[in-house]
């Protein structure tokens, strides 16, 4: 399992929420999401089938700018 | 499209504001079909990010006010209210605008320490030095920290020796000094000298790690305030569409009917609390007082029984030898040594003590002791020279048959009512000593306590194991109103069932060996993080650093966050209410009524941002005389 975290610019609506999850969750070997709307942080769980890229492309293409990516195995 | 409306929105906002300025000198100046494109215009600008929006909330089923809003605004257009369309809809922007930066400020606290956590860390390969990720540190490692840089990872002193800043994790701005073999921590600063580490805690195991994991788990769990809040905007932002369209069959007035839905905006309800509470998550988080959420802040704020653990807690933990009373002729220091090489089978701490002591004094306790034996609950025992020793407390003297004289006995319990434990020193069945041992009462303990009582605190208690008279001490020199002396675990935890009854109860211990008790606890507080695994899992709030009174500035802080996070709430609800008559009564129309909606909503955000600038330094010192050292 890789831990993949991703800081956002600051989220401001709560639908934010909802959107990042629904939408990662869609990806292939994607396990858990996790949306911390306060610290605008996204806690991914992932098989390996995923890449950090992929994941950070996802949520740009949601409209949210990712400013940094962070994995950990 | 998102992601380009999301970047650029300041200039579109920017944009239709302009827009609107200049439609507004069209109207003065007369020219009614300018003045109408460019509103248009306007309206479109801004409208543009907010359909995006609402259109993205409905496609995971949520109705957002983002919908609220451009239902209205598009009404307005089709009833050709160019001016209202344009200023709903520009100052809706500007309203979120305001609100992200300042968002952003309540959130700055805990922002700035998830950015304090390490990088990258130094690592030694065949005595050469390496960059790598601190992600890529592995247990064992042997890394370099230099001056103004962070410890990476949790480690132990392998050479070296500096000043460290702590105040990341303790919140302490004091400096300490570390050398070979002293545990060091991630996020700790060097302030000048030079270590190196072999690395023991990594990843999300680390000191610094657990904290940042702590505050994040901390702001997104919500309070029960905040799930009611956010379950009646699921179904209140709806409803608000539904009675607006009931609005507009009963009246048939369509400019009514959405100026309704404008002022029905649930905003300021729904970031009302949250705000609150972040901005009291982060001023705790500045000074390691870890709270782990809006939660757990309600129930602090509500506490009104404080129950201390003793030792360790209000006193130092860390017992010291004071009097050693020799009854025959053997020298003090004699005595010492043959009871200290005794002890030296003891695991108690109380044992230990007297080593210390004893090597303290620079006196050589190996000598040679047979028959040496820890008996439980009671000392030790051993042989030196042919001679029983008996070390321990007068059960185990009683045991022994060993007698003692009533001078003896007096001398005993005076010590005792000191506050003193005294052990007593038997060779061949005859006392031949006492030794006086004890803890050292926090210097801001009583601090603490009189803040806390200041505060509204109803009833102070202290729990212990340990003996009567030391207890009694201690509660006397603080003014505790309820102590409970030589308790076991379990009889602590009976205790704080039976008050739960009647009073919200604040636990709190140094996470060691009362975990149990935090756990039971309305709100358990664990202090220092040399506990760290149990304490930070089972506490509710955790005080990284020593500071006793930071137990008393958490509560006082938690309830501060409670009462803006009502204060906030009740804004929002009058608002909605004051729209309503304004509107009902034709004071409100649509402009204005999305001006105080978003007023409303700066209003609470503003009220939260007080709690970052929350500091109770003044009130103690007013109210509290500090107590240097006190001793029991």
């Amino acid at each position: 399992m890789i831990r993949t975290q991703l800081t956002t610019d600051t989220l401001t609506c709560p639908s934010c929420i909802k959107k990042i999850e629904t939408g990662l969750k869609s990806i292939e070997g994607v396990d858990t999401v996790d949306v911390n709307f306060n610290v605008s942080r996204v806690k991914i769980n992932h098989s390996d089938q995923v890449t950090a890229d992929e994941l950070k492309e996802r949520v740009e293409k949601l409209g949210y700018p990712v400013k940094s990516v962070r994995t950990t195995a | 499209m998102t992601l380009f409306m999301n970047k650029h929105l300041n200039k579109m906002m920017v944009a239709s504001g302009i827009l609107i300025v200049i439609g507004l000198l069209f109207l003065f100046l007369g020219f009614t079909n300018i003045r109408n494109i460019t509103f248009i215009v306007a309206t479109i600008v801004a409208i543009g990010p907010i359909l995006v929006r609402a259109f993205n909330a409905l496609m995971v089923k949520s109705f957002s006010i983002e919908l609220l809003i451009s239902i209205a605004v598009i009404a307005a257009l089709l009833i050709q209210e160019y001016t209202e369309a344009a200023v709903v809809s520009f100052l809706f922007l500007f309203g979120a605008y305001l609100e992200k930066r300042t968002l952003e400020k309540t959130s700055q606290s805990i922002q700035s320490l998830l950015e304090m956590e390490p990088m990258v860390a130094y690592k030694l390969i065949n005595g050469e030095e390496v960059e790598i990720d601190v992600d890529d540190v592995e247990i064992g490692d042997h890394l370099i920290v230099r001056p103004g840089s962070q410890v990476p990872v949790d480690g132990i002193v392998v050479n070296g020796s500096a000043q460290m800043n702590e105040a990341a994790i303790t919140g302490e701005s004091v400096t300490r000094h570390k050398m070979k073999d002293d545990e060091v921590f991630s996020g700790t600063i060097i302030e000048n000298g030079y270590l190196e580490i072999e690395a023991t805690k990594i990843g999300a195991d680390s000191t610094f790690s657990k904290i940042i994991e702590l505050v994040e788990d901390a702001t997104s769990s919500k309070s029960k305030t905040e799930k009611f809040l956010n379950k009646f905007a699921q179904y209140y932002t709806p409803s608000v569409v539904v009675l607006s369209i009931l609005v507009y069959f009963i009246t048939k007035n369509v400019h009514l009917a959405i100026t309704f839905l404008v002022i029905a905006c649930p905003g300021a309800l729904i970031i009302g609390a949250p705000v609150a509470y972040v901005a009291g998550l982060g001023n705790a988080s500045k000074k390691s007082v870890l709270i782990k959420g809006g939660a757990i802040i309600d129930q602090f704020a509500k506490v009104k029984t404080v129950i201390f653990d003793k030792t360790g807690t209000l006193t130092e933990g860390k017992p010291s030898v004071t009097r050693i009373h020799s009854l025959t002729d053997i020298k003090e220091e004699q005595l010492l040594k043959e009871v200290a090489a005794v002890e030296r089978v003891s695991e108690h701490h109380l044992g230990r003590t007297i080593i210390e002591e004893a090597v303290k004094r620079g006196l050589d306790i190996n000598i040679p002791v047979v028959d040496m034996t820890a008996i439980k609950a009671r000392g030790v025992s051993g042989v030196i020279d042919d001679m029983k020793y008996l070390i321990g407390n007068e059960r185990l003297m009683t045991e022994n048959n060993v007698p003692i004289t009533n001078d003896t006995l007096e001398l005993y319990e005076n010590e005792q009512k000191l506050g003193q434990t005294v052990m007593f020193i038997s060779k061949d069945s005859e006392i031949v000593g006492l030794i006086s041992i004890m803890d050292k009462i926090k210097s801001d303990a009583k601090a603490t306590i009189d803040y806390l009582r200041n505060q509204g605190v109803e009833k102070i208690v202290m729990l212990t194991g340990d003996n009567y008279f030391a207890a009694e001490k201690v509660s006397e020199i603080l003014g505790i109103d309820e102590f409970h002396a030589e308790l076991l675990p379990e009889d602590k935890l009976n205790y704080i069932e039976n008050e739960q009854k009647t009073n919200r109860t604040l636990m709190v211990g140094d996470g060691i060996n009362d975990a149990p008790a935090l756990a039971m606890s309305n709100v358990g507080l664990a202090i220092g993080h040399k506990g760290t695994d149990i304490a930070m899992e089972t506490a509710d709030v955790v005080l990284m650093g020593e500071r006793l009174r930071n137990v008393a500035y958490g509560f006082a802080l938690s309830k501060q966050t409670f009462n803006i996070m009502i204060q906030n709430t009740a804004v929002a609800l009058l608002t909605v209410v004051l729209l309503l008559f304004g509107v009902i009564y034709g004071y409100i129309h649509l402009a204005s009524g999305m001006l105080i909606h978003e007023l409303s909503i700066l209003v609470v955000i503003l009220n939260a941002m007080r709690l970052m600038r929350y500091n109770d330094r003044e009130n103690v010192h007013k109210n509290v005389e500090f107590k240097e050292d006190s001793f029991v």
